[in-house]
């Protein structure tokens, strides 16, 4: 499954003008507001007509078709449920229409929790319901293709963590490729297979997420505050003293407890900033963990910091420290070192479902 | 019960609500089809069209009915056409009445659709295009009952503005009791010979009744349509 877009079209203040193949897999389109994220899916979805297009998912071309006939399941930012239908005839709509059977309906409905909602009006949801009612509806009307426009930007955090696993769900349970807009990086960090860094309608940076969020260079192009890496371990056990051993290529690593069975693949973002380096194994440290490393690169930003990216037995991470530390550290290339990661920056939202991954 | 009215004010009665009926329901689709493309498109001539319909509004009614004669009367142009093709006759019968309200309950049908359009999301329109529906499903089953209490408060007016048109009747039709006398035309008549008060003030009680259960009625169905959609 391959989405391949190329789109240019002019507005009154920028011009809209990249070309891009998104793999299967989730595809984050991230950037400032006013970048052209949402145009980019509008065109795919077909409710804008840019000035040129190539849109074709597995070869089929999507450009020329009106948006009924697209098959493109949309997840709007504001939800857009139908307010004079219930539940269950929201999420029957696209079926409906197109006079198919709902054949997939009981497994949708359990997939996103939906089962006590379905007699209900979109009045009297919560918005977290009125997400996952949306994500529904999207799914069961037979899309190829997923499109997903901040689709949880009205919610609260808590919320957000309570509907994040189902998109991971989405993502590793389903043959769908979706394209999803966000300019959160934690959430990007998480969900994200490939991501596409959108700046003033170019595509600035393009590539699997895993390589793109240990790049030094697009990490400042992302944001020096939330740049991070990600990490996929393995868990190994839950302790009794409310941490979660996982199991990563260069060692153990502790972390707050991750509600998942031992064995279970995560991806864990660690923040640069949340990262010490030392040129010997520390003694006498509160922090857990002690990754061996050895440095990549290092790349310097316009401010006091540098970012050093790091190997950890095939995968990478990065640290931001200041010019300062490093010139007295005297990092250089291929230098063995210690990574110290504090247990408790890892946050709860950072850590995410990876089923489908492999073993880091 | 029907030794209260002369068979004369019966006959003035139903063919008021004869006429006002067929007018309501006859411009609807219309209605609903104007106020749709004064909602949603933008071309050159729009704000012709919307001139157009409202004209009945600020036109003497007098003025009105003189076109009509002049363009649905048996030699008009479009009066000749239709008695030809459908043998429809407008000149001095009941659908001519019919015809003069509908003409001038139109503009306040496609203002009250129009606003219940524009207060539809554009939005929910394209979500429902997004999930497979093409245009006019999407009308059919998410523009429309959308608009549904808009559409009943319209017909609703239009009604009442039917069984109280009284200029562009008479003066296309004119005041033919049994053919073409409605409430109004015939409260004037009473009016005109001398005794004529009575009956002429059991008409109006009438058309008091009438207005008053449109209106409750109207403001029933509203509600109860409007709880359907918000789902309370």
């Amino acid at each position: 499954m391959t989405l391949d877009i190329r789109l240019l079209h002019r507005f009154a203040d920028f011009t809209l003008d990249l070309a891009f193949t998104a793999p299967a897999g989730l595809t984050c389109l991230f950037g400032r507001s006013g970048s052209g994220k949402t145009t980019i899916i509008n065109a795919v979805a077909g409710l804008l007509r840019p000035d040129q297009a190539r849109i074709s998912l597995d070869g089929v071309a999507l450009q020329d078709l009106p948006p009924h006939r697209r098959r493109v399941g949309y997840v709007f930012q504001d939800g857009r449920l139908f307010p004079h239908l219930t539940v269950a005839q929201n999420l029957a709509y696209g079926a409906r229409v197109r006079r198919l059977p709902l054949t997939d309906r009981d497994r949708i409905v359990d997939l996103l929790g939906l089962g006590g909602l379905l007699a209900r009006r979109p009045a009297s949801l919560s918005g977290g319901e009125k997400s996952r009612v949306a994500i529904g509806r999207a799914l069961l009307a037979g899309p190829r293709l997923l499109l997903m426009d901040e689709p949880f930007a009205a919610l609260d955090e808590a919320r957000k963590a309570e509907i994040l696993p189902y998109v991971e769900a989405l993502r590793d349970g389903m043959d769908l490729p979706i394209l999803y807009v966000s300019h959160a990086l934690p959430e990007v960090a998480r969900l994200a297979t490939t991501i596409a860094v959108i700046e003033a309608g170019r595509l600035a940076a393009f590539g699997p997420a895993a390589e793109l969020l240990s790049d030094p260079e697009t990490a400042l192009l992302l944001g020096l505050r939330d740049a991070g890496a990600i990490l996929t371990a393995r868990i190994e056990a839950q302790e009794d003293d409310g941490l979660t051993r996982l199991r990563t290529g260069a060692g153990p690593l502790w972390l707050p407890r991750v509600e998942a069975p031992p064995g279970q693949m995560v991806r864990v973002r660690i923040a640069a900033q949340d990262v010490m380096l030392s040129l010997t194994r520390p003694e006498g440290l509160s922090a857990l963990n002690l990754l061996p490393a050895t440095v990549l690169a290092l790349h310097d930003g316009d401010g006091p910091g540098t970012m050093v990216q790091l190997d950890l037995a095939g995968q990478k991470l990065l640290a931001r420290i200041t010019r300062r530390s490093a010139k007295a550290m005297g990092l250089a290339p291929g230098q063995q070192i210690f990574a110290i990661v504090k247990s408790v920056s890892v946050a709860r939202k950072d850590v995410g479902d990876a089923t489908n991954a492999r073993a880091g | 019960m029907t030794d209260w009215l002369t068979p004369e004010e019966w006959s003035a009665l139903g063919l008021s609500l004869k006429v006002s009926v067929v007018a309501t329901l006859c411009s609807l689709p219309f209605g609903i089809l104007i106020a749709h493309i004064l909602a949603r498109k933008r071309f050159p001539g729009h704000g012709l069209l919307n001139g157009l319909v409202h004209l009945p509004l600020i036109l003497p009614p007098v003025v009105t009915g003189y076109l009509l004669l002049l363009g649905f009367g048996r030699n008009g142009p479009f009066g000749a056409a239709l008695e030809d093709w459908f043998g429809i006759t407008f000149a001095f019968r009941w659908t001519g009445a019919a015809l003069a309200a509908a003409v001038m309950a139109f503009p306040l049908l496609v203002r009250a659709i129009r606003l219940a359009i524009e207060a539809v999301d554009p939005k929910l329109e394209d979500a429902a295009a997004t999930l497979g529906a093409s245009r006019p499903v999407v009308f059919l089953t998410v523009t429309l009952p959308l608009i549904l209490p808009g559409i009943i408060a319209g017909a609703v007016i239009a009604f009442a503005k039917a069984m109280g048109e009284f200029g562009a009747t008479i003066t296309f039709v004119s005041n033919i009791p049994g053919q073409t006398q409605t409430l109004p035309t015939a409260i004037y008549s009473f009016l005109q010979v001398p005794g004529g008060d009575g009956a002429a003030f059991r008409l109006v009680l009438i058309a008091l009744v009438v207005a008053m259960a449109g209106l409750v009625l109207s403001e029933w169905l509203s509600r109860r349509v409007a709880q359907g959609i918000a789902g309370r």
